[in-house]
């Protein structure tokens, strides 16, 4: 099969920028999915072509000249060596090309900036998306919907791509391109993306979409996008951004406006549960756990940094209520009593949590990669003092890679992965750790 | 002292060559022992380099982590840049500045021998210091050699150590500059005029300028990075009032100037190179010292062009753009001169030539990619994906190293006094100019298809082209063992050159004997100059 494919690679190679083979080689540039997107392509198509033309002018006269001026033919060299006439053409035309290039890519650049549709009118934004980036994952806020959640690698990906997996990556579906919450928009809807990051720079990139933008940490940069046709895109953060740079992809899934409608209620929790969480609850209860946790709901909006603590909290009560609703519990009087979760309990979803979380470092039998991604395996963090123990996980470790998981995490995360942590690798402390302990810090 | 340099008969008993491997080595203040190190350390350098670039090779040969851990291959790919661009390819430009500038200007050394000797041995320190963190708690600095806060402070104690080692080879550099500059400025022989002047010496003093210029601005944003790290400053932190985006403007201050520091001697090379081979004189030679100053200049004002991405006001990224874009003219005038050179010249196909031939071919590559993400808009897809690594490869390999292999083959008989084996260079030029395409070709597919650069694993659907890439990668790596073998076999032994060298070769260098005596043009005297490797001026 590889062999195969190696042909045809070369068969396409040669075709060099065909249109057609990019499509399924990954040749070019996409044409992507937005009015936007299409003139980025075209602009791309027009200044390679201008390169393939001019190349061939240079490399034919270069080889012609190979080819007929070489001493082997006895030809006596010429004595010229400067010609004004010649100089100032060969300055001019240039410049002549650069402005013709210059005017579309100027009216492209404006576009990206500020956005006017075929009348010349200012586009209005019709939502706005917040994307905060983490080493390594990304958050999606939605502003006017008042709910957020993180969006990580996928848990196969995650784990096959480990070193020494013994798992062949072709078999995982979307190898590194798939996450557990993939960023749900509407169609044909004039979005905003406002960009941020909590620790290093990153860089949100849809190749589809037809830009990429730094996520920097103290600053919100824009961009924005009108997808026209439904549809599954992936990305990668574009920004190294350390370890696990390869490994926080984008997946956006752009839905027809009913569906995203439909999506939003179930979000908010005041409607029948819709397909896409359906599908959810029942993986997250295939595999034992309930992902749709990370689904994490929160009523307030996000656009100050400095109402993160409070955030967190929202995000807990939410999440916790979340667990009902996934539970069958139909309201809330049993809210005491689901606080004392058990140590089967705790062990299964910190496990989840470890796999999506904490593995990419510590690894998968918590060895780490010291000493930088220290070992937790007798480790006094994960041994002694619990309440250590849940200050690092939730306020993380300043000037490394730990990150202050109390930001990004609900409770029970992170009441479970550190009950996780201090009951597997051969510990054994038997510590139960509840969510309220981890609220309580939180507070 | 005062000898007949161009006597057939001088002898090595006679040339006051030091006595003992200290004071001929260490001690030295001779241009072409200093530049001989410099030579040696550049190629050592750059195959320890190229070793990293193997590792990084291996590890992308196929999607999944097969040999090392995502940290370590950005250790990997974070000192592959540091070592060749600091400790390859500047050095090697510096210790071709050393060998040929006084020869070329009828010097009889540079103006400050000490410094010289100075600012070399500070970079075998430098390399030390920086090479150190690999064995350290940490590891080796992994956050790119670009160096963005915040997520080089992220690096533990190598922090440290990776800002002293940049510094000092910033000093190293800064004082080589000034050597270059006071040595061109100062010792030209008296009849000898600036536009008397070979391209090469044309385009080192540039060069030798924009190193004093933008290396100060570099030591000064790696030592904010320190006092970021270790004294509590928020010079890039945000969360102090600091502005991590500042950083990346001071750093492509430097980075853009550098950039064309390690291009401006190659096209200076070339310059002496293709003429020779083409039996014709420089075309344009007047016009190629405007060029090499516009495009000097022009570095210097270009910079955010790296950063289009980050978010700046619209005026700001259309500026940045077209004045990005005007690089393009005087580069083209560049090219099209080499071409003329060649027009109806009467060309011999040796090694230096295949080199420099395939400089032009293949930097005009670059330079169009270049072209393209000049243009903003285009640059918010090109930026950070392989398509970038894919340009910035071909303007630095088939660019800056192939012109300096051309620049070793064509000065090697003058350096050692023997000529290189021929059918070894052309198997080696073959091998070399094959591999480098299938190397970085498929990269720009790479990254248009959307692949990041700087990742150590990917998604399926990149395995064709990172396979042939990595396949292309170990040819030109093996190449590259081949061309020391090639070197150390010509210094060993080989057919004896003439003073000469080269039929049709214009320059001083070659009115003096191959090898070289320890001391050349030591009697301040007039110089014939219709030997001199400049074109028509008139």
């Amino acid at each position: 099969m590889m062999k195969k494919q190696t042909k045809k690679g070369l068969l396409v190679s040669s075709l060099l920028m065909s249109t057609v083979a990019s499509a399924e080689y990954g040749l070019n540039l996409p044409k992507g999915v937005s009015d936007y997107s299409v003139q980025v392509y075209d602009m791309h198509m027009m200044v390679l072509w201008i390169c393939v033309i001019i190349g061939i002018g240079v490399f034919g006269a270069m080889f012609y000249s190979i080819f007929a001026h070489r001493k082997s033919k006895g030809v006596e060299p010429a004595k010229f060596s400067h010609s004004t006439t010649v100089e100032i053409i060969w300055t001019a035309i240039p410049v002549l090309i650069l402005i013709a290039i210059a005017l579309p890519a100027t009216k492209g650049m404006m576009q990206m900036d500020s956005p006017r549709d075929e009348q010349g009118e200012p586009v209005t934004m019709e939502m706005t998306v917040k994307v905060t980036g983490y080493q390594w994952k990304w958050r999606y806020d939605y502003l006017d919907e008042g709910f957020g959640f993180l969006s990580t690698l996928t848990a196969d990906s995650n784990i096959a791509r480990q070193k020494g997996s013994g798992i062949d990556v072709n078999t995982v579906d979307n190898y590194l391109l798939d996450v557990d919450n993939p960023l749900v928009i509407p169609a044909n809807t004039n979005i905003r993306f406002l960009l941020t990051s909590d620790d290093v720079i990153h860089s949100w990139w849809v190749n589809e979409f037809g830009w990429k933008r730094d996520a920097i940490p103290g600053f919100i940069n824009e961009g924005w996008t009108n997808v026209k046709e439904p549809g599954t895109y992936r990305g990668q953060c574009a920004e190294l951004c350390g370890k696990d740079h390869g490994y926080m992809p984008i997946v956006v899934e752009v839905l027809s406006q009913s569906d995203y409608a439909a999506w939003v209620a179930d979000q908010n929790g005041d409607s029948v549960v819709n397909q896409t969480a359906t599908d959810e609850v029942e993986s997250a209860q295939a595999s034992g756990s309930d992902d749709a946790l990370n689904n994490v709901q929160q009523n307030t909006a996000t656009e100050d940094t400095e109402t993160m603590a409070e955030i967190s909290t929202d995000e807990t009560e939410a999440g916790t209520s979340d667990q009902q609703a996934d539970q069958g519990v139909a309201d809330n009087q049993v809210d005491q009593a689901e606080s004392d979760w058990s140590m089967d309990k705790l062990m299964a979803r910190g496990e989840e949590v470890y796999n999506t979380q904490c593995l990419a470092c510590h690894k998968i039998d918590g060895s780490g990669m010291p000493p930088a991604f220290p070992s937790l395996i007798d480790s006094p963090v994960t041994t002694d003092d619990v309440n250590k123990h849940i200050d690092i996980v939730v306020h993380g470790v300043t000037g490394t890679a730990m990150a202050p998981f109390g930001k990004m995490l609900p409770a029970e995360d992170i009441a479970a992965v550190i009950t996780y942590t201090r009951n597997s690798f051969g510990h054994e402390t038997g510590d139960r750790v509840q969510p309220a302990d981890i609220e309580a810090v939180l507070q | 002292m005062s000898h007949d340099i161009t006597h057939d008969e001088l002898s090595h008993d006679h040339d006051h060559k030091p006595k003992g491997f200290v004071n001929r080595w260490l001690l030295t203040t001779n241009h072409k022992d200093i530049g001989t190190l410099y030579l040696i350390f550049a190629l050592t350098m750059f195959i320890i380099g190229g070793t990293m670039a193997m590792v990084i090779r291996l590890e992308l040969f196929q999607p999944g982590l097969q040999f090392v851990e995502p940290f370590f291959f950005n250790q990997m790919t974070t000192m592959h840049a540091l070592f060749m661009i600091f400790g390859a390819v500047m050095p090697a430009f510096v210790g071709l500045a050393n060998w040929m500038v006084p020869m070329m200007i009828g010097a009889p050394d540079m103006a400050l021998p000490r410094l010289n000797n100075f600012s070399f041995w500070l970079l075998p320190f430098a390399f030390v210091v920086l090479a150190s963190t690999f064995f350290m708690p940490g590891g080796a600095p992994a956050g790119g050699w670009t160096m963005y806060p915040p997520l080089v402070l992220q690096g533990g104690q190598n922090v440290a150590f990776l800002v002293f080692a940049v510094h000092l080879m910033g000093i190293s550099s800064i004082l080589g500059a000034i050597n270059i500059i006071a040595t061109i400025v100062n010792m030209r022989a008296p009849n000898v005029g600036y536009l008397n002047m070979p391209m090469f010496v044309w385009t080192w003093l540039i060069t030798a300028f924009l190193l004093i210029l933008v290396m100060p601005v570099l030591a000064g944003a790696v030592t904010m990075l320190l006092t970021d790290r270790y004294f509590g400053t928020s010079f890039f932190n945000a969360a102090g009032g600091g502005d991590p985006v500042m950083f990346q403007h001071i750093f492509w201050f430097f980075g853009h100037p550098e950039v064309y520091i390690m291009i401006l001697p190659s096209f200076g090379i070339v310059s002496e190179i293709i003429p020779t081979f083409a039996r014709k004189r420089l075309f344009g030679y007047v016009s190629m010292v405007y060029a090499t100053a516009a495009i000097a200049f022009l570095s210097f004002i270009v910079w955010a062009h790296h950063m289009f991405s980050v978010g700046m006001p619209l005026g700001g990224q259309l500026y940045f753009m077209y004045a990005t874009m005007l690089i393009a003219v005087p580069t083209g005038v560049k090219v099209f001169n080499w071409l003329a050179t060649m027009w109806r010249g009467a060309m011999t196909f040796e090694t230096p030539m295949l080199f420099s031939i395939a400089f032009v071919a293949l930097f005009s590559v670059g330079g169009f990619s270049g072209v393209m993400m000049a243009l903003a808009p285009v640059d918010l897809q090109y930026h950070d994906t392989y398509f970038i690594v894919a340009h910035f490869h071909y303007v630095l390999v088939p660019g800056s190293i192939f012109a300096i292999i051309a620049a070793a083959y064509y000065w090697l008989p003058k350096w050692t006094g023997h000529m290189y084996d021929e059918r070894l260079g052309k198997i080696h030029f073959w091998w070399s100019a094959i591999s480098v395409n299938v190397l970085f070709f498929p990269q720009h597919f790479l990254g248009l298809a959307g692949m990041p650069r700087r990742i150590p694993d990917y998604s399926t659907q990149f395995a064709e082209f990172n396979m042939w890439s990595s396949i292309g990668g170990f040819a030109f790596g093996l190449a590259q063992i081949f061309f020391v073998y090639i070197v150390i076999k010509t210094v060993r032994g080989g057919q004896k050159a003439t003073a000469q060298v080269w039929d049709d070769a214009q320059g001083l260098e070659w009115t003096v004997p191959s090898p070289a005596p320890h001391h050349t043009f030591d009697e301040y005297k007039p110089v014939d100059l219709s030997k001199m490797a400049h074109g028509d001026t008139h």
